[in-house]
């Protein structure tokens, strides 16, 4: 049970922290097209590093500050992981806002900071926890990676029973790791339903 | 502004590479690096990854291309979000769950592994080519009956090829995280690059690690790539310009 907490400890630290960057981020670079690119591209790449290989070239930087092992590599990687799902989502999303409806808010009168709050955001959340629904999923299957740096969680019963060829060890990792990440990918596609405005929901209705 | 930022962004860029570079100097993976041995080892393990990885994924690409396109088939088309559903849900488990699976029931070295890997990686491919063919416009495929096509040509000719840009981006995904999971089969006895990262982390020989991350973080860059060119290989014209 201590294993599970721990283990949802680290990705919703590591969500937490993604978001808090990634959003602000993919708000951001709707704006400036030239640096979207990069960002983007960015993110691609530290997404095609292997999680282990990761692990791996962390280790040796962060050994520097006596943090080599442990949660702080772990949380870091799981931050870097989240940044193409999160970004690349906020931004298609914003992106994909009607321009008419971006002019009819203008005309209003809203100023820019104004226009991403009320109008930008709300069209564009539904997509935006699609996004950290998908770092979501990825990362707990990480996270039982990184056992293998000493960060705990689940991961240890599946590393505990390839080490001692338990397979009923293993078998008990693996399911509840399995389960933890279907039992959020719900939670967050629940929640993805409850963060669609009300109007939105109505015109799907009716296009249907 | 946002010139600015290019620019800060590049001399970022150069930053990092030379810090790296250093760092790199001062473990000692250069010092590793030039004793024949140790090379020769690294190389081994090299062929070895590359050979699990090219076995796994080319069962996979099969597999998933099969499974894909049965699944679309007039007959079994009411399956089709059964399968989807299956296959979203096992792309849910962590791949060291699969690999710590099929060792439990195949035991250790090189066939759990390949197994693994190849149950792992025909996920994305299925996936991809069901959306894919899926989401071929209903007229085009009228189209291609109208013309007196076959069954099997219209499969070859238009859903196929239609279908082609979004099976390559699944085929990508299958790749890169099958490098990725290839290192992690160390652990069940398969060899590989990950046998240098998992020794590196275990005895904090940081040389050993890097030489073990580094090839396997260059082999999923690369292969990445390669997907890009085989996708303006494959794709056709046509689609290629409609973007």
């Amino acid at each position: 049970m201590f294993l599970y907490w721990e283990h949802i400890w680290i990705v919703g630290l590591a969500l937490l922290i993604a978001s808090v960057i990634g959003v602000p981020l993919g708000i951001y670079i709707t704006g400036h097209d030239q640096v979207a690119t990069r960002v983007l591209n960015s993110a691609t790449v530290l997404m095609t590093i292997p999680s282990i290989a990761l692990f791996g070239l962390m280790l040796p930087i962060l050994a520097l500050f006596n943090m080599g092992l442990g949660k702080v590599p772990a949380v870091i990687a799981l931050v870097l992981y989240s940044q193409l799902p999160i970004i690349r989502n906020t931004y298609t999303a914003i992106k994909n806002v009607p321009p008419e409806l971006v002019d009819a808010a203008k005309g209003m009168g809203m100023d820019r900071w104004k226009l991403l709050r009320e109008v930008e955001i709300p069209l564009a959340i539904p997509v935006i926890i699609a996004g950290l629904r998908t770092a979501a999923v990825m990362n707990i299957g990480i996270a039982a990676i990184a056992v293998y740096i000493g960060s705990g969680g689940l991961g240890v019963y599946i590393e505990q029973g390839i080490a001692r060829v338990y397979p009923e060890m293993i078998l008990s990792g693996a399911i509840l790791v399995s389960l933890l990440a279907i039992i959020v990918d719900g939670l967050m596609a629940l929640l993805e339903r409850m963060a669609t405005p009300a109007g939105i929901k109505l015109q799907r209705t009716l296009a249907r | 502004m946002t010139g600015l930022l290019i620019k800060i962004y590049r001399f970022l860029l150069i930053v990092i590479i030379l810090v790296a570079g250093v760092a790199i100097e001062r473990t000692g993976l250069v010092e590793l690096l030039s004793d024949p041995y140790e090379r020769q080892v690294i190389v081994e393990l090299f062929w070895q990854h590359l050979y699990i990885v090219l076995v796994s994924i080319s069962i996979a690409t099969i597999a998933g291309l099969t499974v894909g396109i049965v699944f679309t088939r007039q007959r079994f088309r009411k399956y089709a979000g059964v399968c989807m559903y299956i296959v979203g849900l096992g792309q849910t488990i962590p791949s060291l769950a699969v690999l710590a699976l099929a060792m439990s029931f195949l035991g250790i070295g090189l066939k759990p592994a390949i197994f693994a890997l190849t149950i792992y990686s025909v996920l994305p491919v299925a996936r991809n080519t069901l959306a894919g063919i899926t989401a071929v416009p209903a007229e085009l495929i009228e189209a291609g009956k109208g013309m007196g096509m076959p069954p099997l040509r219209i499969l070859l000719e238009v859903e196929l090829p239609n279908a082609m840009k979004v099976i390559l981006v699944g085929f990508r995904v299958a790749l890169v995280i099958n490098i990725g999971t290839a290192a992690l089969s160390y652990l069940i006895g398969a060899g590989g690059l990950g046998d240098l990262i998992f020794t590196g982390i275990s005895l904090m020989q940081t040389e050993k690690l890097l030489a073990g991350a580094i090839p396997i973080t260059l082999l999923a860059l690369v292969a990445d790539f390669l997907c890009e060119l085989l996708s303006v290989a494959l794709v056709s014209k046509g689609l290629r310009l409609s973007d």
